[in-house]
């Protein structure tokens, strides 16, 4: 259970990230996150509902975006899905890979500030 | 008065700061030319164990060092020091991983060209130290034959991010009707073209093959 130090560490990059545009107030964060990032949804908005109290982002909405696991298909020569968690290997033909281009995104990708 | 909301494009890492440390510190490894090796595991995987059989058989050919964190205690510390080898202990406190900062604070006074292998071995967790980069040159992720064959497909991320699977104590393999196929299996539905590596911390199988495998990752990096 680490996603309290993950909302921390969130917490940072807004509130410097805002600060650089010169906002005073952030509505809401846009965050992007990978089944490989090792955080779990479900636990990381609870963490960030505790962290972020009495902070300036009290209000603020976290907006999140979760990425599917794409994997480079050595044999259909392009990112694919795959079959599940549990195999990486190419939904269409069934190649495995361990070349992972999407999945591992813990990202804050977009602030609405006012 | 009204205020307008806009949309800026941020891109960041949340654990930007983790990695721009993990990456100073793998400059700074590189430069001194010490190799270093991370472990991860559950507790109780043999990751101590492993450590100290390693740097037992190394110290003395080479020049090894090792940091090992713990949530409490620096009982694992002491065990590996009886190897000969400097040893650290990091003590964590609450934190269920290792960062780079710590990694970072702990080497901090030590002359690391003085070094060929340096050993991280981490909090005892498969969760929550996969996504911390500490800088390392290789990522070992620990699983025992007593823990079950399903073991990666639990913990697929960190077995995911792990650059070599290593078997422990593999002497208890027959006691446990260890199904070596299907513990294959599952490594590689993962984490596919995982190096595997079977070893006994007890009687010392596999340590040869380890200590190879590791001298060759070291030529190639260095």
């Amino acid at each position: 259970m680490h996603e309290l130090s993950i909302a921390l560490n969130m917490i940072d990059v807004v509130t410097e990230e805002a600060a650089k545009h010169g906002g005073s107030c952030v509505k809401a964060i846009h965050l992007k996150l990978g089944p490989l990032s090792g955080v779990v949804k479900e636990a990381l908005v609870g963490a960030f509902e505790l962290a972020r109290a009495d902070s300036p982002l009290a209000a603020t909405e976290l907006v999140i975006e979760e990425m599917p696991i794409l994997i480079r298909c050595p044999r259909c020569q392009g990112p694919r899905a795959i079959v599940s968690l549990y195999e990486l290997a190419c939904i269409e033909c069934g190649t495995a890979s361990a070349e992972v281009t999407q999945g591992r995104e813990l990202e804050v990708t977009a602030l609405e500030i006012e | 008065m009204s205020t307008q909301t806009r949309l800026v494009q941020v891109r960041q890492n949340v654990l930007k700061q983790n990695d721009v440390t993990a990456r100073a510190l793998r400059e700074r490894f590189h430069a001194a030319s010490v190799y270093v090796v991370s472990l991860v595991s559950s507790p109780g995987a043999g990751k101590t164990s492993f450590l100290e059989k390693t740097l037992t058989l190394l110290n003395g050919q080479c020049r090894v060092a090792a940091l090992v964190g713990d949530l409490a205690t620096d009982n694992d510390a002491r065990r590996l020091a009886r190897s000969g080898a400097p040893v650290r202990q990091i003590t964590t406190g609450a934190v269920c991983h290792l960062e780079a900062q710590m990694v970072e604070n702990a080497v901090a006074d030590w002359k690391l060209d003085t070094l060929d292998f340096l050993f991280v071995e981490n909090v005892g967790n498969l969760v929550c130290p996969a996504g911390y980069d500490l800088g390392e040159d290789l990522r070992l992720v620990l699983m025992s034959v007593t823990e079950g064959e399903d073991k990666p497909l639990k913990y697929p991320t960190i077995f995911n991010t792990a650059d070599v699977a290593v078997l422990t104590k593999i002497d208890l393999a027959a006691a446990t009707e260890f199904d070596r196929a299907a513990a294959y299996r599952n490594i590689q539905a993962v984490r596919p073209g995982m190096d595997i590596l079977e070893v006994s911390g007890k009687n010392g199988v596999g340590m040869e093959a380890w200590l190879g495998f590791l001298r060759s990752r070291r030529g190639e990096a260095m």
